[in-house]
């Protein structure tokens, strides 16, 4: 058992630091494409802690989706525009911007802190009605079976609607990035 | 399932994620990373939602995830599809530059 809690001390550990450098990465890395690979590093260190915390669908799902599609979708459009070029980071606009985001932030994890450990002794309250753990019912499939059967239960009219969200969000997208014959006229003509 | 991490180190680690990423927001200028730290938000939020629904023992957390990651899909795609467009015409345009609706 001491060598089970020591495993998920290193599983925490280790992903946290993943999750952490990634995002650090994002922030100060001066190429595009090395914050997109330090998203990914992000993302990957999520999914990680999603397993641990036995969320085995949303762990795939993370990966598929997230490290998957939506950060190749940034490195195509980095590609596509060709902005792969390093930024300057020593410009700064407005002088004492980032002393004060540094501020923002540190007194954000500071408020959310003292939330959680003010609410810490009320986590111990447990009244759902449980999650199914492959481990624990014998069944592998238990956390998607469990997820599902809420999804097209309770969720099934949100989930429709997300159908149409994303229905709306392809065709908005085609008609945005869609060069219309006549604007390109005109645009040339404007640019000239 | 008694875990030897408490719920509080996992609700720590997505507040100091949301933080990196809500900094990112406000200092960086390139649009495309500003995306890559609301991505970073929205994870936090994701974390924060799996902890609880383990911890509460209740798997709505877990289909709330489901959602914000199909609907971060589809704010990606609307979002780099107007960046496409305005970038195509104006390349290296910074979030500064972007200042057309200003009062």
């Amino acid at each position: 058992m001491s060598d089970t809690t020591f495993l998920e001390y290193v599983v925490f550990f280790s992903a946290a630091a993943m999750i952490l450098g990634g995002a650090i990465g994002v922030i100060i890395l001066k190429n595009p494409v090395h914050a997109a690979l330090g998203l990914v590093l992000t993302l990957f260190g999520v999914a990680v802690q999603f397993v641990a915390m036995e969320a085995h669908f949303l762990a795939a799902v993370q990966v598929i989706v997230y490290a998957g599609a939506i950060v190749v979708l940034f490195l195509f459009v980095i590609m596509l525009l060709g902005v792969d070029e390093s930024i300057d980071l020593s410009i700064e606009p407005i002088p004492i911007q980032r002393p004060l985001a540094a501020i923002m932030g540190l007194g954000l994890v500071g408020l959310i802190g003292a939330a959680i450990v003010r609410a810490d002794d009320n986590l111990a309250i447990n009244p759902g009605s449980g999650i199914d753990v492959a481990g624990e019912t014998g069944n592998n499939d238990a956390n998607i079976q469990q997820l599902a059967q809420n999804l097209y239960g309770d969720h099934v009219f949100a989930f429709q609607l997300t159908s149409v969200l994303l229905i709306v969000a392809v065709a908005g997208t085609v008609l945005l990035t869609r060069k219309w014959p006549r604007d390109v006229e005109s645009s040339e003509s404007s640019d000239a | 399932m008694i875990a030897a991490i408490s719920t509080s180190s996992y609700l720590m680690l997505a507040a100091m994620l949301f933080a990196i990423g809500a900094f990112g927001v406000l200092v960086r200028r390139n649009p495309l990373i500003i995306f890559m730290c609301i991505e970073l938000m929205l994870n936090a939020a994701n974390l924060t939602f799996v902890a609880l629904a383990t911890q509460l023992g209740d798997i709505n957390g877990q289909t709330a995830v489901f959602f914000v990651m199909v609907v971060a899909a589809a704010e990606v795609v609307v979002g780099l599809g107007i960046l496409v467009s305005i970038l195509r015409r104006r390349p290296a345009a910074t979030a500064d530059d972007l200042a057309e609706l200003k009062g």
